[in-house]
């Protein structure tokens, strides 16, 4: 009998007893299903009461809407509600002190500029300035509740839980040189967290002063989905009168690449859409691929919205280099073997499939990994790595 | 990285003569094996034609080398066959001269020190008066104290920054050989002769020191002094002397002139350490007359593997007996004899088995061991390691994760603070070795288990090749968790590890599948995941393991399913290896002859060694290239392999901290 690995894992040709196992037994992509984060059940209700019918404009236009607005305020209330929720259900006994965690990073997660690794670190900040721990000791470990809060308020993201991480392993870092002083101690932490905003602000701009020098005159890009440090380059290039296309695809589901089409055409470099499945068609022209990332994993490979991988292979294969940029704080200690070994649970993408025909099977992640192989250089603020340094980064830095 | 740590070197000024191997060994050892690796040019010259009455007659005709010159006697196969890249378990374990001289340790310290007063003299009525006395201060000094980089914590020689080690070690050498010279130790310091009259003077009194030591001369360049210090096994005490002086000097020049540290640098790493090749006659005929264990060599030599250690197996026993009974100073402690005579008959097996035998038996010896009279106890006991890890590796040559053992004991033995008492002392070695077993091996195997537990997941299939007792681990506790998952084991002759592995999943209630290497292409189609032990993981990534493990790893590779390798960390070396001749180890070719279960098989019994047409070959390990290897999973987490020398680099530091 012969069972091919390849049948027996893709959820869209499982039947659904297969399926009703494998959730049993608490596959890692699965997981979603039965343990999803309350940020996840609440924008999943939301979701689903947009998505009745087929996409429309209607709803693009909303979803856009949403988008550009950061957390709008159509969305907010959700946020709220969930952080409620997450809160209750994370640290019931912590009631003495009536302050959240999650609203404190939601409302860093505000601020256009500030990712979400740094939006955590400045949330925790703040549970240092509120702590009334008398000890580093207990500082520590309050400072170890907040951060599982986060991580757990949303499990599927990877620069969440990486930025909770870097900041926890400064402070255990901070109380081994043991102050016996906690307000020194404490004061000291907060510095740092405040550095850390303004380093990953000034990371963007290291990222883009390297990364600018591999575009060329004449060269066309292209990119796949939306990424902030992706444009701060390009921008910059393009301020430096560099001529350059760059082509974007839709980016599918959440069409990320749209947006990413959008701000350049406010920039003014001349851009052009093509369809995710045209990214085999555009190879033959492109000059190089310029991606950002979620996270970047111990093998130096990334995470990243869903058709990296592919757009990679098809560089690859056309012999194009495969340029990321991506800031250190997303470095995490993960290691995925395969794309079904991503243990942050990969969001839940809805296809829009009409409510009819339900029973069809579809295919949920909405981001993939790939390996580092696929990938020529990382534009990083630790400087430009191949892939393999990652690793080495990382293992300086957690041990 | 500390390299002055010790403050410790002035009262050693005194004691000429009386370095104990084991010091300078450690230096050595922690310098040489990233030389070896990262300089060789290319690791094994391929001998051109194949001798066949070399395999009947003695291993005098199996070396079809030119003869090398008399210069270069100290290092004969050096440009000849010596395959550079290689690595002699032996060697990262034993000292350079103490190894043979198992059973006469007195002579030892008596040959250095005649050897220094030697050089002394010489030095005093030489014909080169004026420069002789410039150079030899420092000679004599390092000569006596153990010098600085002795103390070096085996994290000091980091794989990725060689260079600024070597210029660490220079310029603490400087320091502190200036501050002795201006304590008036030697002569007084007359002018600052210049480069090329040092040097001239040097040369000159190495060629005087050839001439007066029949021994053995070593090189007149300076490049081929980078052999220096290595742990020849099988040296003779006056040749460690030697060698020493050699190396004092060359660190006294380059000491002496900042300029050319750059250069100075290049040379020394040019040549790495010699060590034992068993292609070559002369020695080991002296190793032999040493050894304790009677080895009888097969006449069976195959092609390209002439260097390695091939003896035959079994036959030792009563040699062994009659040996241990009839010279007191000779015979091993109990505790380690018994350890060797499992190794010798094949009872204890695996890496991690081995390895805490091992440490036991030298807790036990360590235990029971007092200082003999007039001895220091540091001293002495390193020697006793010695002679008695030169006992274990001749009943076995060692694996390299034992090497790496045996180095931090030994980095222990030297690190003891000298205001111990030998009772105080014993314990914290005892202790220390405790927790080498407790940390380095039972906890990592664990940490391991939980890391790689997580790659196992419903409706997988793991397959695993022999048997390691990590996977076994591994696979055990996935179960236990409740996992739903298959496993292939795959075996091999002639060994067939796998059996046993196989029973104890079996009885465990694992779902298995067992099946021979053979069926490897077939197999691996429904493989999802592969998990293999290895005996060793080296700088560049390359996995090296028992035989077969590559081709289960191409296989695997080719199938796209990932190989996962589970390794403690104690295990990595920083050694590079590209293939599996220039370190491999050996197994009786007898058993490639009886196939288990088919006596109708008679065809090669009754084979002759002397057959010039039959060669059996029975390897026991091989190199995975690390393009196969898709995660390591230690203790510190999943890495890929490009971050072995990362962890090298990070975590050396800790070993004898």
């Amino acid at each position: 009998m012969r069972r091919s690995p390849f049948l027996l894992f893709d959820p869209s040709l499982d039947n659904s007893s297969s399926r009703a196992d494998s959730e049993e037994g608490g596959m890692a992509v699965n997981n979603v299903q039965t343990e999803s984060s309350p940020f996840y059940d609440e924008r999943m209700g939301l979701n689903s009461n947009l998505l009745t019918g087929p996409v429309t404009f209607e709803w693009l236009s909303q979803a856009e809407d949403a988008r550009l607005n950061g957390s709008s305020d159509a969305f907010q209330p959700f946020l709220d509600k969930a952080a409620q929720s997450a809160e209750a259900a994370m640290n019931g006994d912590h009631a003495s002190s009536r302050f959240s965690v999650i609203n404190e990073f939601n409302i860093w997660r505000q601020k256009p500029e500030l990712a979400e690794a740094v939006a955590a670190i400045k949330a925790l900040t703040c549970v240092i300035r509120r702590s009334e721990a008398t000890t580093m000791m207990g500082l520590e470990i309050e400072l170890k509740k907040a951060a599982e809060t986060l991580k757990m308020w949303d499990k599927t993201s990877i620069s969440l839980s990486a930025g909770c991480d870097l900041f926890m392993r400064y402070v255990t870092r901070t109380s081994a040189l043991e102050y016996e002083d906690i307000s020194a101690g404490k004061s000291r932490l907060i510095e740092r967290g405040e550095k850390f905003g303004e380093i990953s602000l000034k990371a963007r701009q290291t990222i883009a002063n390297l990364g600018q020098e591999f575009v060329y005159d004449g060269s066309l890009i292209l990119t796949h989905g939306y990424s902030r440090v992706v444009l701060a380059l390009l921008k910059l290039a393009a301020s430096q009168g560099k001529r350059f296309q760059v082509v974007c695809t839709e980016g599918r589901p959440d069409n990320t690449g749209l947006e990413m089409a959008k701000e350049l055409m406010g920039a003014k470099i001349p851009m052009m859409l093509i369809l995710d499945a045209g990214v085999a068609n555009m190879m033959g022209q492109i000059d190089m691929v310029l991606l950002g990332a979620e996270g970047v994993v111990e093998s130096g490979g990334v995470i990243n919205h869903i058709g990296t991988y592919q757009t990679a292979l098809v560089a690859r294969s056309m012999n194009k280099p495969v340029y990321v940029a991506a800031e250190s704080y997303k470095f995490a200690r993960l290691f995925p073997l395969d794309q079904m070994d991503m243990s942050p649970t990969p969001r839940i993408v809805d296809l829009a499939v009409p409510a009819q025909e339900e029973n069809i099977k579809i295919q949920t992640s909405e981001r993939d990994y790939t390996p580092p192989q696929y990938l020529t250089l990382l534009f990083t603020d630790l400087g430009i790595l191949t892939p393999s340094a990652v690793s080495d980064e990382l293992i300086q830095l957690y041990l | 990285m500390e390299r002055r740590g010790r403050a410790v070197i002035d009262p050693k000024v005194r004691q000429v003569g009386f370095v104990t191997p084991g010091e300078g060994t450690d230096l050595i050892n922690l310098a040489i094996p990233l030389e070896q690796g990262a300089n060789s040019p290319s690791p094994v010259l391929i001998p051109p034609v194949r001798i066949n009455d070399g395999a009947s007659v003695a291993p005098a005709k199996a070396a079809p080398m030119p003869v090398p010159s008399p210069t270069s006697r100290r290092h004969p196969t050096v440009d000849v066959n010596l395959p550079l890249g290689s690595y002699n378990p032996a060697d990262s374990v034993l000292g350079s001269s103490n190894t043979p001289s198992s059973g006469k340790a007195g002579s030892h310290g008596e040959s250095l020190r005649s050897s220094a007063t030697f050089i002394e003299l010489q030095s005093e009525t030489s014909d080169y008066p004026t420069v002789g006395s410039g150079t030899i201060a420092p000679v004599l000094i390092t000569e006596k104290g153990p010098p600085p980089p002795l103390h070096i914590p085996p994290g000091g020689s980091s794989p990725l920054t060689p260079m600024n080690v070597q210029a660490d070690k220079g310029k603490s050498q400087k320091v502190g050989l200036d501050e002795k010279a201006k304590e008036g130790k030697t002569k007084s310091l007359k002018e600052r002769t210049s480069k090329a009259e040092r040097r001239a003077a040097q040369e000159a009194q190495r060629a005087a020191k050839k001439a007066a030591e029949e021994s053995g001369g070593s090189k007149p360049t300076k490049g081929d002094v980078g052999g220096t210090g290595a742990s020849q096994k099988d040296s003779k005490a006056s040749k460690g002397t030697h060698q020493k002086t050699n190396s004092a000097e060359r660190r006294t020049s380059s000491s002496g002139k900042p300029a050319d540290k750059g250069q100075e640098k290049e040379k020394k790493k040019d040549v790495p350490a010699p060590r034992m090749q068993f292609d070559d006659a002369e020695r080991v005929a002296k190793a032999k007359k040493r050894s304790l264990v009677e080895q009888t060599e097969t006449k069976n030599r195959v092609e390209l593997f002439r260097h390695l250690p091939q003896f035959v197996h079994g036959t030792q026993l009563p040699s062994l007996e009659s040996k241990f009974f009839q010279d007191e100073s000779m015979h091993p402690h109990p505790a380690i004899y018994k350890v060797g005579l499992q190794y010798l008959t094949g009872d204890l097996v695996g890496g991690n088995a081995r390895c805490v035998a091992m440490l036991m038996a030298f807790r036990e010896m360590i235990q029971d061991y007092s200082t003999p009279p007039e001895k220091i106890f540091v001293r002495d006991l390193t020697q006793k390691i010695n002679s008695h890890v030169s006992f274990l590796n001749t009943c076995r040559p060692l694996a390299i994760s034992m090497g790496n053992a045996i180095k931090f004991l030994k980095t222990r033995v030297v690190n003891l603070a000298e205001e111990l008492s030998e009772a105080e002392a014993k314990a914290s070695l005892i202790a220390e070795i405790d927790r080498f077993i407790q940390e380095k091996i039972l906890y990592a195997d664990k940490e391991i288990v939980k890391h790689a537990v997580q790659k196992i997941r419903d409706g997988d299939v793991c397959l695993t090749y022999g048997s390691s007792c990590v996977v076994e681990m591994i696979l055990l506790k996935a179960h236990e968790m409740g996992k739903k998952f298959r496993v292939v084991v795959v075996d091999s002759r002639p060994k067939l590890e796998g059996k046993r592995l196989l029973k104890r999943l079996l009885s465990e209630g694992l779902d298995c599948t067992y099946t021979y290497i053979n069926a490897m292409s077939y197999i691996m189609q429904e493989v999802t995941r592969v998990f293999l032990g290895a005996a060793s993981v080296l700088a560049n990534g390359t996995v090296y393991s028992r035989v077969g493990t590559a081709s289960v790893a191409m296989v695997a590779h080719a199938f796209s399913v990932p190989v996962m390798i589970c390794c403690e960390t104690y295990k990595f070396h920083e050694r590079v290896q590209l293939d599996s001749i220039t370190a491999n180890e050996l197994g009786n070719p007898d058993a490639l002859v009886k196939v288990w279960g088919r006596r109708d098989l008679t065809d090669l019994e009754g084979w002759s060694p002397e057959d010039k047409h039959l060669q059996l070959l029975n390897l026991t390990y091989d190199a995975t290239p690390s393009d196969y290897v898709a995660m390591v999973i230690t203790e510190l987490g999943m890495v890929p392999p490009s971050s072995v020398p990362v962890i090298l680099r990070e975590y050396r530091r800790e070993l004898p901290g």
